[in-house]
Order: C-alpha cells, then sequence, then structure tokens
C-alpha cells in the first residue's frame, strides 16, 4: 500500500501540508551543529556531570545513526543491536587492557603505544587500531548476523536478531568459562577494567578528569557517522534500501541485488555500534557482561523511532533528548525536586516509571517522531486521507 | 491466527527441492538435542528416566509459556504489534494471585476442598485483573497511535512495560519472593517407570489444557472469534461489514491479558517464588514461542511453548552438548535462541505459519 502512496503523492500532499523547510535544510545544518557542538563543553565544567552525559549522549548517537541505517534506511527491524556495542567494547578490553596478562612471557605486545600503556603486560593497541579492528570485526559480524534473516519478512528479523543479541550477552556473561587455549573469553559479570585510555599520536592521552577530549572524540565519531549517513542516503547503495523497505517483491523485480543490498546495511550500521561500542569500552574504564543487556537494544531502538525512522537529524536529536532523560534529567535533576519543595518523597523508586511515562507521553504526541523523515511524512498523510475515505459513510 | 494467513502460491519445480531439505532439516534440528540426550542416558544409565523427567517438567513449564505466548499471537495477529508490555500483565496476574492468597487466608495447611473452591475464584480474579489491565493499555497506548508508523505502538509498549515493572517494583518490592506452597507443587503424585508427576505438573496441565481448548473453540465459533479472524485479515473490509475494529481489538487484547493472568497464577503455584523482573523473561521466552510456532497461529504459540519448556529443561540439567559444548541453567537462554535461529534458518514462516499478511 505504501508504494502506490507513495506513487500518488507529489504536488497534492506537497501543497496540503502546508509549511515545509526547503529540503537543503538538513545538509545545511550540518556544518552548523558541529560548530554549535565543538563550542559547547566551554560552558561547562570539564570533569562534571554534564560534560560526561554530553559525551555519552554523542556516542550513543553514533550508535543510533547506525540503527537507523539498519531498521530506518532499510527496513530491517533489529532488536539485538547490542552485540555490536558488545563486540566493539570486547575488541577494545582485548586490545587494550591487561586482560591478556600472560601473553608473550607476561611482557605483553604493545603496538603504536606511548606512556605508561607501552610497559604494562597484556596486548596493547593504539586506539585508531582498536578502532579500524572494531569496525571490522563488528562489520563481519552484522554480515553474518544478517545471513540467516535473509529469508525472513517483517517482525521475523526482529526476532533473530533479538536472539543474536541474547546469545551474544551469554556469552559475555558465561565468558569466563570458555577457555580458549587456556584463555577465558571474557572476563563475565566482574569485567575487563581497567581499560586503556585513548591515547591519540600528537595529542595528550586522555584522563578520567578532564571529560573536554573525550566528548571532542565522540563528537569526530559523530561526524563520521552524519557524514556517511548523508552520503550514503542519496546513493545508489541508499535508493536500494529504500526501495526494499517499501516495497521488496518490487524492488527486486526491478534489479535490486536484494542480498548484497540488506548485507550492506547490516554490515554498515554495525560497524558503527562497533567504532562506539570500542569508544565507550575506554570511556566506562570497563567492559562488563551487564553492560549488554536487551534493554541497550531497546534504548537505542528508541532513540532512532522517537526521532523519526529515517530522519538523520531526527535520529541525532533522539538520541541526545533519551540520553539527557536516562542519565541526567531522571537521576540528577528530577530526584533533587521533592527535597526542594521540602516533601520526604523518595523519587528513586520510581525513576523506571516516569521514563516509561515519558516515552508513552512522546510517543503519543509526535507518533511520526521528533523530526520526521519527509518521504514517511507525505505516506503518513496520504494514508490518513486513505483512512478517512475508508471511514466515510 | 490462522484466517490471517493467505494460501502459498502453486510450488514451482526448484521450491521443492528446498521444501524437502526445509522440512526434513526441521526435524533433524528439532530431534537433534532429545535424541542426543536420549542416546546418552540409555548408554550412561540403562533407561530413559531422566529424559523423561525432563520431559514431564519441560512440558509443564511450557503450558505457561504457552499461555503467555497465545497473548503475544492474538495481538500480533490482528495489530502486528509486539506487545512488550505483555510479559509485565503476566508478572502483574502472578502478583494479584500471591496477594489474593493472603487475603483469602491460604496456607500450606489448607485442605483440598476450600484449597480448590478458592483457587477457582482466585483464578477468576486473576484473569479479569490482568485482562483489563490489557485492555486498559490498549486504550491509552496503541489505540491512538492505530494510524502511526508501524514500530510507534512499539516504544509505547515499551513505556508501559517500564511502568509496570516499577509497579511490581513499589508493590511487593525489588527481590524475589517466596510464597506459601500452596500445592505442594513438587510432591510426587504417581510416577510411570520412574518418571514423576508431580502436584504442580497435574495443575499445569490440568488448567492449561481446558483453557487452550476453551480459547480454540471461542475464536472458531462464536461470533467475537470471527470478528476477529476477519479483522486480522483485513481491518478495513472488517469495518465495511460491520465489525467494530475498536471493540474486536480491546476484545483480544482482553483474552490474551486474561490467559496471561491464568498464567501468572499457575507460575506463582508452580514456581514458588515471584519477583516484579518475572515478567521480562517470560516474555521474552514466549515470544521466541510465539515467532517459532509462527507468529499469529494459536497452534503454533502452543506447539512453541512446549519445544521451549522442553529445550530449556534439558539444558537446564545436563553439563555439556556433544562433549564441547557448555550447557547448564547459564546457558538456557543461548541454547533456546540458538534453536529459534536454527528453526528460522529451515522454516521461516515459524513450525505452522503460513504467509502473513504483512507478506503480501
Amino acid at each position: 500500500m505504501s508504494a502506490t502512496a507513495e506513487a500518488t503523492a507529489g504536488p497534492r500532499s506537497e501543497a496540503a501540508r502546508g509549511w515545509s523547510l526547503p529540503p537543503w535544510w538538513e545538509k545545511a545544518l550540518f556544518p552548523l551543529f558541529i560548530l554549535a557542538a565543538i563550542l559547547f563543553p566551554f560552558f561547562f565544567d570539564s570533569g562534571g556531570s554534564v560534560m560526561g552525559t554530553a559525551t555519552l549522549a554523542l556516542a550513543y548517537c553514533v550508535m543510533a545513526l547506525g540503527l537507523n541505517i539498519i531498521v530506518g534506511f532499510a527496513g530491517l527491524l533489529d532488536l539485538g543491536f547490542v552485540a555490536f556495542f558488545a563486540i566493539g567494547a570486547y575488541v577494545m578490553g582485548w586490545f587494550g587492557s591487561l586482560f591478556f596478562a600472560e601473553i608473550n612471557d607476561e611482557k605483553g605486545i604493545h603496538i603504536l603505544t606511548a606512556g605508561r600503556a607501552s610497559e604494562l603486560p597484556g596486548i596493547h593497541m593504539n586506539f585508531i587500531l582498536v578502532l579500524v579492528c572494531a569496525v571490522i570485526a563488528t562489520t563481519i559480524a552484522g554480515m553474518l548476523i544478517g545471513l540467516p534473516t535473509l529469508r525472513l519478512r517483517g517482525d521475523y528479523i526482529a526476532i533473530v536478531t533479538l536472539a543474536f543479541g541474547e546469545i551474544i550477552g551469554r556469552i559475555a556473561i558465561n565468558g569466563d568459562a570458555l577457555k580458549i587455549a587456556g584463555q577465558p573469553l571474557t572476563a563475565g559479570r566482574q569485567g575487563i577494567t581497567p581499560v586503556d585510555k585513548i591515547d591519540l599520536p600528537f595529542l595528550e592521552p586522555f584522563t578520567s578528569l578532564e571529560l573536554r577530549p573525550w566528548y571532542w572524540m565522540a563528537l569526530a565519531l559523530v561526524a563520521v557517522a552524519l557524514g556517511v549517513s548523508f552520503a550514503l542516503r542519496n546513493s545508489r547503495l541508499g535508493r536500494a534500501w529504500i526501495a526494499l523497505r517499501e516495497d521488496e517483491v518490487a524492488a527486486v523485480a526491478m534489479g535490486v541485488p536484494a542480498v548484497k543490498t540488506k548485507l550492506l546495511a547490516y554490515g554498515t550500521g554495525a560497524a558503527f555500534g562497533g567504532m562506539s561500542g570500542a569508544f565507550l569500552g575506554s570511556f566506562n574504564n570497563t567492559v562488563n557482561a551487564d553492560q549488554f543487556q536487551f534493554y541497550f537494544s531497546i534504548l537505542i531502538l528508541g532513540m532512532v523511532i522517537l526521532g523519526g525512522l529515517g530522519s538523520i537529524w531526527g535520529v541525532v536529536l533522539g538520541a541526545i533528548v533519551l540520553t539527557t532523560i536516562n542519565f541526567y534529567l531522571i537521576p540528577d535533576v528530577f530526584n533533587s525536586i521533592p527535597s526542594k519543595l521540602g516533601f520526604d518523597f523518595d523519587t528513586t523508586q520510581i525513576t523506571f516509571a516516569i521514563y516509561g511515562f515519558l516515552l508513552v507521553i512522546m510517543m503519543i504526541i509526535r507518533p511520526e517522531g521528533l523530526i520526521p523523515e519527509r518521504r514517511r511524512k507525505q505516506e503518513l498523510h496520504d494514508e490518513s486521507e486513505d483512512a478517512l475515505v475508508a471511514q466515510a459513510p | 491466527m490462522e484466517a490471517a494467513t493467505v494460501p502459498a502460491g502453486p510450488a514451482v519445480r526448484g521450491d521443492r527441492l528446498k521444501a524437502f531439505i526445509g522440512t526434513y532439516g526441521l526435524i533433524a534440528v528439532l530431534l537433534a538435542l532429545p535424541v542426543y540426550f536420549a542416546i546418552y542416558d540409555l548408554v550412561n544409565d540403562g533407561d530413559l528416566t531422566r529424559i523423561g523427567n525432563n520431559l514431564v517438567d519441560g512440558i509443564s513449564n511450557g503450558a505457561i509459556w504457552a499461555l503467555v505466548a497465545i497473548g503475544y499471537t492474538l495481538v500480533y495477529g490482528i495489530v502486528e504489534l509486539i506487545n512488550f508490555a505483555h510479559g509485565e500483565v503476566f508478572m502483574i496476574g502472578s502478583f494479584i494471585a500471591a496477594s489474593m492468597f493472603t487475603t483469602f487466608g491460604l496456607t500450606e495447611d489448607t485442605s483440598v476442598l476450600p484449597l480448590a473452591i478458592a483457587l477457582l475464584v482466585i483464578i477468576v480474579i486473576c484473569m479479569f485483573g490482568s485482562g483489563i489491565l490489557n485492555t486498559m493499555i490498549e486504550r491509552v497506548g496503541y489505540r491512538p497511535l492505530r494510524n502511526a508508523p508501524k514500530l510507534a505502538p512499539l516504544i509505547t509498549a515499551v513505556g508501559f512495560s517500564f511502568i509496570l515493572q516499577n509497579v511490581g517494583l513499589l508493590w511487593r518490592g525489588g527481590s524475589q519472593e517466596g510464597i506459601p506452597d500452596l500445592i505442594r507443587s513438587q510432591h510426587e503424585v504417581f510416577s510411570i517407570a520412574g518418571v514423576e508427576i508431580t502436584n504442580g505438573d497435574l495443575l499445569s496441565i490440568l488448567v492449561t489444557i481446558p483453557l487452550l481448548l476453551l480459547m480454540t473453540a471461542f475464536i472458531g465459533r462464536s461470533r467475537l472469534g470471527k470478528a476477529m479472524r476477519a479483522t486480522a485479515q483485513d481491518p478495513e473490509a472488517a469495518r465495511l461489514m460491520g465489525i467494530n475494529v475498536d471493540t474486536t481489538i480491546s476484545m483480544t487484547f482482553l483474552l490474551g491479558g486474561m490467559l496471561a493472568g491464568a498464567a501468572g497464577l499457575i507460575y506463582a503455584l508452580y514456581q514458588t517464588t515471584i519477583w516484579y523482573f518475572q515478567g521480562f523473561t517470560a516474555g521474552l521466552i514466549a515470544f521466541t514461542a510465539a515467532v517459532m510456532g509462527g507468529i499469529g497461529n494459536i497452534k503454533g504459540a502452543v506447539l512453541g511453548g512446549f519445544i521451549i519448556g522442553f529445550i530449556q529443561q534439558l539444558s537446564d540439567n545436563r553439563d555439556e552438548l556433544f562433549g564441547f559444548f557448555p550447557l547448564g541453567s547459564a546457558w538456557t537462554p543461548a541454547v533456546v535462541f540458538a534453536y529459534l535461529i536454527l528453526i528460522m534458518v529451515f522454516k521461516p514462516s515459524g513450525l505452522l505459519g503460513e504467509q502473513t499478511r504483512d507478506a503480501g
């Protein structure tokens, strides 16, 4: 139905929508956003909770942009995105900590590291190399996870990706008992900690007290993710994704290679998850199995849907809004309200409910997302018109 | 729902080979674990008692999953929504049951007849409590989003799931709570060739089977059941035929919630521990069961529930598979999901599923 709605949309619905920004606003916003984001830290305390939340928000932004490629562009509902977070974070944990302490006669392996890390046992690699490894590992993982879903339709894809996410989560939890050549695979719930701080060439090593460099590093990742998203969306591949999303049979009939196109969507989306995962491994200073729960996938999916499926700026906004609610508004601001008003009421007990309530309210007020994708807005408009016609006596 | 399916097109010759591999690969996958452990038991113990016990426990656990899974499948069949709050509705059912035990003053010493009468009353209360809760969630969270993008209600469902978990947390605290073992659930009733049938097994089967039969009859025969199937097949056409689609959808949520409430009571009696997070695990397992059987298909959901119950028991009670895969309760979720993926590979529409409306 959506495909026909698409075809018959056009001048009529364009006019019916009343107002709209010119189509180039999305790209025009890109430099403005980056500039504003670069300047943002100068207004806040470098070690404070605002900077911490902002850094997290940017890291989650990268994940959400990745998931947006899979769910928003290609229309493959992925409920197991946490798998890529886990793989990225473990690549960071394996190649940037004391975890493999016995390796190389306890002297360790060091690749392009400087300072303290180059004297410690275990494998230590430069963060850029870790990032590359994480991207490669998650791209491969993404394609492997995509393989069994190729024959599936609709929500069956959701459960198979969910299943992979849960299996990876289980391996993370029980991995301390899984010995490969005498080495455990993960550190289970105890976590791999400490993890090397990011150490970029020509720069001072990052520290946990000074959060601005972390923030800018995350921002650089966001810029990459944004750039790739914009470049891909209108490319041949991006159009193939949208065609598959709208009508797979028609797209295949028109010569879109379904297998390759879908696998590339999984691979690209997963790569962003891995990138951000490696960053978060270092930022959180631990790679802990308890981080890789189903609710993480739902959190990221919530960012994508709340922001507006397929809408790049919508997803960025969604990520910022949900992270702020989750890690700043509820724990820091909201919980202090009763004591300020003089009530003796412990709000920490109802944080879950507040979060759930906000999700419900936001979704009901803006069902198509905070900043809907133009194409979807047209479809929705058209479908609601169809529904009106159907309801008429 | 069965009616939501459309007949597959005529098979092309190349597809026959695929169908052959699909069918036999599927059978091989399904039987791999049970057959392996049956042989293992025969070699090591000399009889099949151990796997027999696993099977019985698996069926009684599976019955609970089946009841919850039907709720998923009914809702999915009619509004194509993965109702993430359903597991929490089941949890609330358990909590209502536990509170009712106290209200009715039931203890381990209550004799059989008063206990049976009280439980009959309680199961009705649980069913209506959960059912009405589910209907209210639909009214508030899903109905306003009927014309919204398909994934929007998914997020409100998650929102309600959080809210209900918090309700559970405030209601009975954050830790696992033991409740009176009213039916002496582990007490053996009789045994066949060393396979124990306990009170719990008996209860779970005796409650589930009639409910399942009732449900199938209701959906197959009653006016409302027909309306549900019609709405599942094509909401627009159903509306044109004079079916009140909104009422029908509400009733579907009521039915699903009622089954979850019954499952909640059985769970409380069978496991004798409840906590606010039980709904999350149960929801995930039941959803998996629904998909395994072919989402939208009630018989499939029941079959999926029993299969998963059995796999869980097999995995919980064994240490390793083929000498190198580790098993045990820590690995059980991974085993269940691996099974699901394998089944999906061989039968992409689930065990009993056919092409759904979505696929057309």
